[in-house]
């Protein structure tokens, strides 16, 4: 019997499909990347299931929570003047992450343009503007903890929101902080011409994780600032 | 990226401590689970020893009975069984399995080594620490685990302990994502995905749900260490104790539980896995034949991982729940047992009329089948929920979890030893010896746990330091408890035998040929035994076929190693009679006869 190929028996199928079983059925390697793209891949889905539990864990103690939680539009807002306005800061919070997003695109771009100046010029932009973001998260922290938010107490009510608040927050803040640092040895790479050799996936890979940060944040905001 | 080359030997340092070999890393992981391993046989025997002659020795007392059964937990399943099966199997295994130089990112898993070397040195701290070990059990529930002066070891103990398992996680998650990476993209040319061997296979599949399962932990073991640490109460509700109302509530004990054991489910596959393909691949290798069903069999390992997720809240039927909620997991959980079965079936028919050699690796796969199915059978009444409910807190579950979990991954971990054994020391490791430990093994395991059955249905109840203020037990229960621990004693002092054959063979055994077992798969293809550092010398080998080409008619020997090409075997092919098939995969049952086809 003549052995058909795959190519032959997936002949019918639709050709995402097609590609999808051409993959996994090759040899050598699955995806057509390198290696520590691959690998940052399975981290993000791996650290997806990380900040899932964790917001999951936060909806469990926000429900069963037994003392009233917070109205977020209160404990959130900033009074300027006269007026109070809610969750002012976060929003700046989230336009400048969100913002870093789009430099660190260019800065891939960029990279791939082999724009040594340039790409690096843009990491450093994407990680300043990280920076900026953890400024301001230090300044709302100090906030509530001057209004007497503690991870063990909270003056509005449930202990549980600043509990879940600091403790979630914080892991972000770490991952952008881890973020901040791999940006700015990137950057110095670039700068140095490590990659002229190699190439510049290595830029590509740290975006990959910048924006994976980036949109974490976004799911941190929906469910701990605006529900 | 690719094909990287290494530094020819360095140092001493370089080479054995601090090197980036796969196959150190794997000695080295192997090592230390195995020490960290014998540690928990000892408490065990502690806590048998109590539990068979209550009273009769002095230093174990309530407190530090459950602060032992807490360690004893812990350490056998995080720090043993997932420590050796991913860490030494895994690193091991899989380069040389796919033909690969060394795993993806040599680094990271050097670093995945000494990071979990940490957390076990974190762990073996809380033994010294104020206070000692924590004693909440090794589910460490709240709100016993996170009040102050609740359990033994409330203080430092639970502290230590939750931090060594975040380090634990950083290393685990450190390999898993090496072990993913490097079976996804690094395979030679040939190695397809469905040409890999079965180990293979467990321990990748086992990776991708560790990297997906540690999360929860890792998310609970945090929050409660906060509850410790800072004062939070996520998990602590409002408690009254000794007539005092405590400062803190609003927490949910039962938070930690689903994050518990939606890690701990999986974790349950992450540990049986990979011992099912190593069980696969002695099984196939020591009967000589082909594995049957190698499609199901790789089907079958996805289907258990994946359903594997949806299953966790059947351990927390007694916990409270929805009953809608208590029937779906009860039904995802008895689901598991078709692809189980479906594996079962598989390894009895690959023994069925195979060409058997009853080694030591072939007696311990023998055994992983026996164990696996009663302790696979005996969870069913305990995955229904009306039979869970008074089950739940006996001494059923604690023979059952032990059989399934413990003896039957063992089992493969044993047999996996000792059939790698010539390939990773170069020495035959000795027979007899070997044979000895297998049967006290064997035999004592279902001595200590079998009874356990039964007690379990008595009703004598799990995690009691003493069974004497029971009224209800009948008299026999001490009997039986005494009888355990005899038994436990004896498998105790047989896995010393084991140890010591190990470094004795190490050392003094008879020099291994290159493929002692007469093996398919390209470890056992390697220019020199051990495998060198860059473990194929110069020419990576290119694959041309499946993993278990045992006893092809018409072929030369009883099998085909992976590398070799189908014109070279033509030369020496007979012309296959009519009607009989050129390869026996899709003819499993023809013409087995042995070796001098």
């Amino acid at each position: 019997m003549a052995q058909q190929t795959l190519e032959e028996r997936t002949k019918a199928l639709p050709r995402w499909l097609r590609d999808l079983v051409a993959d996994w059925s090759s040899d050598q390697q699955t995806f057509k990347v390198n290696w520590g793209k691959a690998m940052m891949w399975i981290f993000i889905v791996s650290d997806i299931f990380v900040f899932g539990s964790f917001l999951s864990a936060y909806a469990a103690a926000r429900l069963s929570a037994t003392l009233p939680w917070p109205d977020p539009a209160k404990v959130f807002a900033l009074h300027i003047g006269e007026s109070e306005v809610p969750l002012l800061l976060i929003a700046i919070m989230t336009f400048v992450l969100i913002s870093s997003s789009g430099t660190m695109a260019i800065a891939v771009k960029y990279g791939y343009e082999r724009n040594r100046a340039k790409a690096a010029l843009f990491l450093t932009l994407t990680a300043l503007l990280g920076l900026a973001f953890l400024g301001m998260q230090a300044f709302e922290w100090t906030k509530l903890i001057s209004e007497g938010f503690r991870p063990w107490a909270n003056p509005l009510g449930a202990p549980q929101f600043g509990s879940s608040f600091f403790m979630i927050t914080g892991f972000h803040g770490l991952h952008v902080t881890a973020g901040v640092i791999y940006l700015a040895l990137i950057a110095s790479q670039v700068l140095r011409g490590a990659y002229e050799k190699i190439g510049y996936q290595r830029v590509e890979i740290a975006g990959l994780y910048w924006h994976f940060v980036d949109l974490v944040w976004v799911f941190i905001f929906a469910f701990f600032y605006l529900f | 990226m690719s094909e990287k080359t290494h530094r020819e030997h360095g140092g001493f340092w370089s080479r054995y401590i601090f090197s980036q070999d796969h196959k150190v890393i794997a000695v080295q992981y192997t090592i230390t689970a195995l020490l960290i391993g014998l540690f928990g046989l000892v408490l065990s025997w502690l806590l048998r020893l109590q539990l068979g002659f209550p009273g009769s020795f002095q230093f174990v007392n309530p407190g530090s009975y459950y602060q032992m059964l807490t360690q004893h937990g812990m350490i056998m399943i995080v720090y043993l069984l997932t420590a050796i099966l991913l860490g030494g199997f895994g690193n091991y295994l899989i380069p040389l399995m796919i033909g690969a130089r060394d795993m993806a990112f040599p680094f990271l898993n050097m670093l995945s080594y000494w990071v979990y070397l940490l957390s076990v040195i974190v762990l073996m701290a809380a033994f010294l620490v104020p206070g000692g070990p924590t004693g909440a059990g090794w589910t460490l529930y709240p709100p016993l685990s996170a009040l102050p002066n609740a359990a033994p070891g409330s203080g430092w103990g639970i502290k230590l302990m939750l931090v060594s398992l975040v380090i634990f996680i950083a290393a685990a998650t450190m390999g898993g994502l090496n072990y993913v990476t490097t079976v996804l993209q690094c395979r030679t040319k040939g190695m397809t995905l469905m040409r890999m061997p079965l180990s293979v296979w467990g321990i990748f599949i086992a990776s991708v749900m560790a990297l997906f399962a540690f999360p929860a932990l890792f998310v609970g073991g945090v929050m409660l260490l906060f509850d410790n640490l800072l004062g939070t109460s996520f998990f602590i509700p409002a408690v009254t104790l000794l007539g005092q109302q405590l400062p803190r509530e609003g927490g949910n004990p039962l938070l930690f539980q689903h994050l518990f054991w939606y890690f701990g489910h999986p974790e349950v596959y992450i540990v049986i896995l990979p011992a099912m393909g190593i069980a696969s691949d002695l099984i196939s290798t020591h009967s000589r034949k082909p594995i049957f069903g190698y499609n199901a069999m790789v089907i079958a390992m996805a289907a258990i991982a994946f359903i594997g997720f949806i299953v966790w809240a059947h351990h927390m039927f007694v916990s409270g729940m929805n009953p809608y909620f208590g029937f779906f997991f009860a039904v995802s959980t008895l689901i598991i047992a078709i692809p189980s079965a479906v594996k079962v079936y598989n390894w009895l028919l690959t023994l069925w009329r195979g060409n058997i050699r009853l080694n030591v690796p072939m007696l311990f796969g023998i055994g992983w089948i026996s164990t696996f199915i009663i302790g696979g059978l005996t969870g069913l009444p305990l995955g229904n929920v009306i039979a869970d409910v008074p089950l739940h807190d006996t001494y059923f579950v604690v023979g059952h979890f032990h059989l399934v979990m413990g003896v039957a991954a063992l089992m493969a971990i044993f047999g996996g030893i000792y059939h790698w054994f010539p390939k990773v020391t170069g020495r035959m490791f000795h027979e007899t010896l070997g044979k000895l430990h297998f049967w006290v093994t064997f035999v004592g395991a279902y001595a200590i746990f079998f009874p356990m059955f039964l007690m379990g249905i008595l009703g004598v109840p799990r995690r009691y330091f003493d069974f004497n203020v029971l009224q209800y037990l009948p008299p026999q229960t001490s009997a039986l408890n005494i009888a355990i621990t005899v038994a436990a004693l004896t498998v105790g002092a047989a896995q010393l035998i084991f140890l010591g054959n190990l470094i004795w063979s190490a050392l003094k055994g008879k020099r291994a040929e290159a493929n002692p077992w007469g093996a398919t798969t390209l470890e056992w293809q390697t220019p020199t035994t051990p495998p060198p550092h860059d473990n194929w010398g110069a020419e990576i080998p290119t694959v041309y076929r499946w993993a278990y080409d045992y006893s092809v008619p018409g072929a030369e020997r009883d099998f085909i190693p992976q590398n070799v090409p189908q014109a070279s075997l033509d030369v020496h092919l007979r012309q296959p009679a009519a009607g009989e098939g050129v390869r026996s995969r899709r003819e499993p049952g023809a013409n087995l006869g042995g070796d001098k086809i």
